[in-house]
């Protein structure tokens, strides 16, 4: 039944148009594109009704025109950046399309990798800005965004970078203080602030001492820092291994307040070695009680 | 004759319990040689040190304490509420989540008045089955055998403040409303630092360790894929509790995972994947490690044994200790874990055995142990 009565109104239609009711239309879309938000005409020729369909990114509507008169974009219509459609059927459908670009500058977004970094390491660490519209469109046109990276007051970096694509992003090494790395990415009068932890490399020169007490060994490291002078940060394990000849004992200890210490449980002579992660530290000797 | 019925179901009723307190304990004749009942009278005299220590280890399998006390020769230094405690566990350990299964006992020296046995004890737990070998002394006392239990050593805590200041990290995660790229925290960085596959009887074993590389707490787990040589996986595990999941900044623990019933003729790749994820942890409990030694026992299995120590002021209520064998070239060619039954109390230490391969034995040089810790009401 809906097929036949679609058959019926296209056969209608033809006979309306056979007959002079209908009139030829033509339309004219915006010669140069659209920014995202503005409202927008499209001229059209001709008479009659006619019926006008808008496809976008981010719209998709139908609406009853006048031929002979223009149609009106709302500004809601073109919020979406990206390619349009424009058609307008009235005996016949011509369509054309048109591109609305996005708006200036409204926010710009950051991401920095990584969120902690050791000190030191090259190339460790990147990041990259994105300015968008305030319909959050990724502008696409050139801009220069101003990276800049600092620890406390110090400046370690500037650096201005052009979007491409609408990104734009920068790789640096790490600096040589542990400590927050404050990076600032800018365009015009828009900033994205982002932090990195720059923490302690492996520990450098870890050093043990020993000594024998009541109940056992009592052995602690060195303030243990890394090879830049940054303490290694508390809660590090540093494993201590105790060889004498009736066996091993080993604990796992971690740092605290910048030296890691432990005890040991051995009465003859012993030979304390420690290690954190894959770095090895220095061997004691620690004779028997007497 | 309309009794008959009744009384005849009455009678086989009767039989049955009879029969079935009577031969309690004596199926599934592999695991066990339980004797003994429920019911006075109804348990094997003890005329024999295999009976009175079946009749002992029946009783306490069903928790039968009166009798089971009663079968301990008065010689024995130990009061019945230690012997209790010596089965049931406390300050929950592994051995208060375990229940008795079955167990096994063979004669090593009978003499007319003293007997050596040795007891396979099987135990259910939470974290699988678990086998204890025990020594029993036995002694003739009049004409019923009676079992010398040994002193149950109960590690004495003094009353003291212990105070924790080690640091403990704590997790906040951004909410969806954060502005994107604002509160990223990135995945703690490990690293394998060694691999090495081999057969085992049980079949093909990917073992290694895992250093955590960062300077915050990791949960890691290590995965392992087997690929034949046309590229297909054959089987894919993890390394479950063959491992310390919680892994400090820069520790290292080693990892196993087993591949039952496949062996590594087939096997042409190994792909490794290791998982790490934040995790709120704390440095608290430090658990030494004391007294490490490889030695055979008594049946001629080579042991890893030990005392761990705890050196905080918290009870571990069930440490596992996973251990790392290396050869003379320093690389991992076996790794065993293995649970501590009892809990570790504050300042006081506990024994533990690591069994290794008797293939594998004459190869290990050196061994790394580390120790996980699971403590009721914590992470």
């Amino acid at each position: 039944m809906q097929r036949l009565l679609q058959v019926c109104s296209r056969v209608s239609l033809g006979v309306a148009c056979l007959v002079g009711l209908c009139h030829a239309q033509d339309f004219q879309v915006p010669a140069a594109a659209v920014s995202a938000g503005d409202e927008a005409d499209i001229s059209t020729t001709g008479s009659g009704k006619a019926t006008f369909y808008l496809i976008g990114p981010g719209v998709s509507r139908k609406s009853e025109v006048n031929l002979g008169e223009s149609i009106r974009l709302q500004a809601q219509d073109t919020r979406t950046a990206g390619e349009y459609l424009a058609s307008v059927c009235s005996s016949s459908c011509r369509s054309a399309g048109f591109y609305v670009n996005a708006a200036k500058p409204a926010s710009l977004t950051s991401l920095v990798h990584p969120s902690r970094v050791p000190v030191a390491q090259p190339d460790a660490v990147s990041g990259v800005a994105l300015p968008f519209d305030q319909f959050h469109n990724l502008v696409l046109h050139p801009l220069t965004v101003n990276f800049q990276l600092s620890a406390g007051n110090a400046l370690l970096l500037s650096r201005s970078v052009p979007t491409q694509n609408g990104a734009a992003w920068f790789r640096a090494l790490s600096g040589k203080s542990a400590g927050l790395l404050q990076v600032t990415a800018a365009v015009d009068d828009l900033s994205a602030r982002r932090a990195v932890q720059q923490v302690a490399s492996d520990p450098c020169n870890l050093r043990i001492t020993g000594q024998r007490t009541k109940v056992g060994i009592s052995v602690q490291t060195e303030p243990v820092r890394d090879c830049a002078g940054n303490s290694v940060p508390d809660g590090t394990i540093v494993t201590f291994t105790a060889t004498t000849a009736n066996g091993k004992s080993s604990v796992d200890a971690p740092i605290k307040r910048g030296v890691a210490q432990a005890q040991m449980l051995a009465s003859g002579a012993a030979s304390i070695s420690a290690a954190s992660g894959v770095v090895m530290g220095n061997e004691v000797r620690v004779g028997a009680q007497p | 004759m309309k009794f008959v019925l009744p009384i005849t179901l009455v009678v086989l009723t009767v039989a049955l319990m009879v029969a079935g307190l009577v031969w309690t304990g004596h199926a599934g004749g592999t695991v066990g040689i339980a004797a003994g009942s429920a019911m006075y009278g109804l348990t094997p005299k003890a005329d024999t040190p295999e009976h009175a220590l079946a009749n002992l280890l029946a009783d306490a399998q069903r928790r039968n304490w009166d009798r089971a006390y009663a079968d301990v020769s008065k010689t024995s230094d130990v009061d019945e509420s230690s012997f209790i405690q010596d089965w049931i566990g406390s300050n929950g350990g592994l051995r208060s989540f375990s229940s008795l299964e079955g167990f096994d006992s063979r004669p090593m020296h009978i003499t007319n008045d003293e007997a050596q046995m040795r007891v396979r004890l099987h135990w259910t737990t939470p974290v699988g089955p678990i086998e204890d070998v025990r020594d029993f002394h036995l002694i003739k006392e009049g004409d019923v055998w009676k079992t010398v239990w040994p002193k149950v050593q109960v590690p004495s805590v003094p009353a003291q403040l212990v105070p924790v200041t080690y640091l403990r990290w704590d997790l906040v995660t951004g909410g969806a409303a954060d502005e994107w790229g604002s509160k990223n925290v990135d995945a703690p960085h490990v690293r394998i630092i060694s691999m090495n596959a081999v057969d085992s009887a049980e079949g093909a074993v990917v073992m290694g360790e895992v250093v955590n590389e960062d300077t915050i707490p990791a949960f890691v787990n290590v995965n392992a894929t087997l690929v034949d040589g046309a590229g297909n996986g054959i089987d894919q595990e993890n390394s479950f509790d063959k491992i310390a999941h919680v892994l400090l900044p820069k520790q290292v623990t080693p990892y196993r995972i087993d591949f039952p019933s496949i062996s590594l003729k087939s096997v042409k790749n190994v792909h490794m994947d290791v998982k790490a994820t934040l995790v709120p942890a704390s440095a608290d409990p430090v658990i030494g490690v004391m007294n490490q030694k490889v030695e055979s026992d008594a049946q001629g299995k080579s042991i890893l044994h030990g005392d761990l120590l705890n050196e905080s002021g918290q009870t571990v209520n069930i440490p596992h200790v996973v251990a790392s064998f290396y050869d003379n070239n320093g690389k991992v060619v076996w790794v065993a874990d293995g649970y501590v039954d009892r809990a570790l109390l504050p300042q006081s230490s506990e024994p533990f055995a690591v069994e290794i391969p008797h293939s594998l034995a004459g190869k290990v040089q050196n061994f790394h142990i580390v120790v996980n810790q699971y403590s009721l009401g914590r992470s």
